[in-house]
């Protein structure tokens, strides 16, 4: 069993659900990553996403596009993110680690190598933003024989014969985005997100997870009702953002963050 | 005289294939958000491209609003002067709005009209398609949205009143380099969050499918036009084909209806900023390498890590480090051929049209003009040339007077 779906797993007998922290690696400088990793495990995460900094995130609203652009300063490469990964691994073994980004940097190193060097270094799944399945299937192949998990992400636009695609080629969990448009952006509306799960629940028997618009503790309880997990992202770059020249407030303040979500989602 | 119409057939395929793939480039990477709207365009374009009356309603624009047929002009004193083969011009800068950017707003914008949708959004570089947007919008009675790189904002600040006096809104983007490639960033974020009420007019063959074909079909009225045209003229076709290329729209609307003339030989001209040797230049067929940005597959200029670098060009409409999946097919395949000429060669062909035969091309057209002249002694007398004029030099005459001191 992977590392995503054992987490999975656990969570479900203990009646759980997942609390998943997106931060950019390199974001505000390379130093401080694999530390902000173990404090958001400390904080209650049950799973850490890591973003690989692009020069073009499209998908991404500004919040996540500055946070590139810091990392992008110290050029932070797709081969400096498995680094921090690796050094994570040598202290911490059980929490599952997704890298999000975009399809160019790893075009580059190679589809092969870069699976291989993935799975070395304690990487469990990959969500390439701009990589639909149907242009995927190369990747997927590389993945497979390396036991690293495809995630896809599916939108609230996302027709049937898509779900179906999409659920086909997919392991680990689903991220279902929330609402239209870019991440960071305005609140989501519970109701729908439920309505559409539930449809979804029909094609797959992943875990599905929500994000893009989670951005306080109320929203996170509300939607971690539904869904198996949520991905809180731009929330805790902003106070990455914040608090840049100042590594021991950023720690302290995406541990408190966490912690408050932590316990909102599990007072449900 | 059939026979021989056959000889000359290179037979290439139909590109691209239902999936949008040039060979291995071009495709469709782009996140699961944007694919509900990029379906709804392939199956509105897919509708539309075959039925009369939306084919009758553009070729009528086309005629009346736009101008065309556009002609196709003997540079003979030009031609006479650098002693070569006759340099023919087809004058895509007499278009209304100044370049061929319009061909393809006007397509995009009847679409979007029948699409029901209300607001366009457009990204662009030197402003020329931005215009040409605002443009069309303001006929139709949309709402128009233009992304623009701060950077560019500054340098085509003439281009930006333009927009304005027509209705639409410029909004500057300080994302990345600031230039184009951001402006197309923030347009596809915008489309996401607006896609209801919103049609994105891409101004080149770039983007994810169906733009790269959709962009070309509303180009090939240039090629089309000037197939017959230079038949008419000279009795045949004629021996090279010369274009700009930035994102690659000009050039593959003259280019297509060649592509399977194999007698016709094809160039494609980039921008080769300070020369190719200095890495400041934007020609990614010249110096690229295959990645995916906006959408899809194709040459890219980027660094070791798979990051999107800085293009440096005098003509902001080449500014973009990517070019269109066609283009990187046609160049694996051989068929076409890319180059690259200098800032300052461009400027030098600049002058010496405006000069000696009377017509101010832009900046961007002068990368060809500047290539055409070298080839046009290489070929020498006897051969024919024909060169996309894609637009007209007005908005690039503060550029051109700043290098040289002046301010106007
Ligand atoms: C006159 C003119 N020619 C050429 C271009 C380059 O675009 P493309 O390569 O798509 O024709 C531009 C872009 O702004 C332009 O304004």
């Amino acid at each position: 069993m992977s590392r995503l779906s054992k987490r999975f797993a656990d969570l479900a007998s203990n009646g759980k659900k997942a609390l998943i922290p997106y931060v950019t690696a390199g974001d505000p400088d390379p130093t401080i990553t694999v530390s902000l990793m173990h404090a958001m495990v400390e904080a209650g995460s049950d799973i850490i996403e890591i973003g690989v900094p692009f020069s073009d995130p499209m998908a991404d609203g500004p919040v996540i596009q500055q946070a590139c652009e810091r990392a992008l300063i110290h050029n932070v490469s797709l081969s400096d993110v498995l680094d921090m990964v690796t050094t994570f691994r040598e202290t911490n073994q059980e929490t599952p680690v997704v890298l999000m980004g975009y399809l160019n940097p790893v075009e580059v190193m190679g589809y092969q190598i870069f699976a291989q060097r993935a799975a070395a270094a304690g990487v469990d799944g990959v969500l390439t933003v701009d990589l639909p399945p149907e242009e995927a299937e190369d990747l997927i192949v590389a993945f497979e024989a390396n036991k690293i998990d495809p995630i896809f992400l599916v939108s609230p636009e996302s027709t049937v014969d898509r779900f179906k695609q999409i659920t086909k080629y997919s392991r680990g969990f689903l991220y279902y985005v929330s609402l239209k448009g870019v991440t960071g952006v305005k609140s989501i509306d519970a109701e729908a997100v439920g309505h559409k799960l539930s449809e979804l629940r029909d094609y797959t028997g992943l875990p599905i997870c929500v994000g893009f618009g989670i951005n306080n503790a109320q929203t996170a309880a509300t939607i971690s009702k539904i869904a198996n997990g949520v991905v809180v992202g731009s929330a805790v770059v902003k106070r990455i953002a914040e608090n840049q020249n100042d590594q021991a407030k950023i720690i302290e303040e995406v541990k408190s963050f966490l912690a408050g979500l932590r316990q909102a989602i599990d007072a449900n | 005289m059939t026979t021989n119409v056959i000889d000359r057939q290179a037979n290439l395929p139909n590109m691209p294939d239902e999936k949008g793939h040039f060979g291995i480039y071009g495709g469709r990477f782009i996140a699961e958000t944007l694919m509900a709207p990029i379906e709804e365009l392939t199956k509105a374009y897919e509708v539309f491209k075959s039925d009369p009356a939306f084919i009758a309603e553009l070729d009528k624009d086309l005629a009346d609003y736009v101008g065309r047929p556009s002609p196709v002009y003997l540079a003979s004193h030009w031609s006479e002067h650098l002693g070569g083969a006759n340099i023919y011009l087809k004058r895509e800068d007499l278009n209304h709005t100044g370049a061929h950017k319009v061909n393809n707003t006007i397509g995009q914008a009847l679409l979007a009209k029948r699409m029901g949708k209300t607001r366009i959004i457009a990204e662009t570089g030197a402003g020329q398609h931005g215009v040409a947007s605002a443009t069309v919008a303001a006929r139709l009675g949309m709402e128009c949205v233009v992304y623009m790189g701060e950077v560019d904002v500054q340098r085509q600040a003439a281009n930006v009143y333009r927009m304005k006096l027509l209705g639409a809104k410029v909004v500057p983007v300080t994302s990345g380099s600031k230039t184009l490639k951001d402006a197309l960033n923030e347009a596809m974020r915008d489309w996401v969050t607006n896609v209801d009420n919103t049609f994105y007019i891409i101004g080149t063959v770039a983007g994810p499918h169906p733009y790269p074909e959709m962009v070309r079909d509303f180009q090939t009225v240039i090629g089309r036009e000037a197939r017959e045209q230079m038949l008419a003229k000279t009795g045949r076709l004629p021996d090279a084909l010369v274009a700009c290329v930035g994102g690659g729209s000009n050039a593959i609307g003259l280019f297509h209806p060649f592509l399977n003339d194999k007698d016709v030989e094809i160039y494609g001209v980039e921008g080769g900023g300070d020369g190719l040797e200095t890495g400041r230049h934007a020609a990614p067929l010249c110096k690229g390498k295959p990645g995916v940005l906006h959408g899809n597959r194709t040459y890219l200029m980027e660094d070791e890590n798979g990051q999107i670098i800085e293009t440096h060009s005098i003509s902001a409409g080449l500014d973009y480090p990517g070019v269109g999946p066609e283009h990187a097919w046609l160049k694996d395949i051989g068929r076409a051929n890319y180059v690259a000429v200098t800032d300052t060669e461009a400027l030098d062909a600049f002058h010496a049209l405006t000069k000696i035969e009377g017509i101010i091309p832009a900046l961007e057209s002068s990368h060809a003009l500047a290539y055409a002249a070298k080839l046009a002694v290489k070929m020498g007398k006897g051969k024919n040339i024909l060169v996309n004029l894609s637009g007209r030099g007005d908005k690039d005459i503060h550029t051109v007077a700043a290098l040289e001191g002046i301010t106007v």
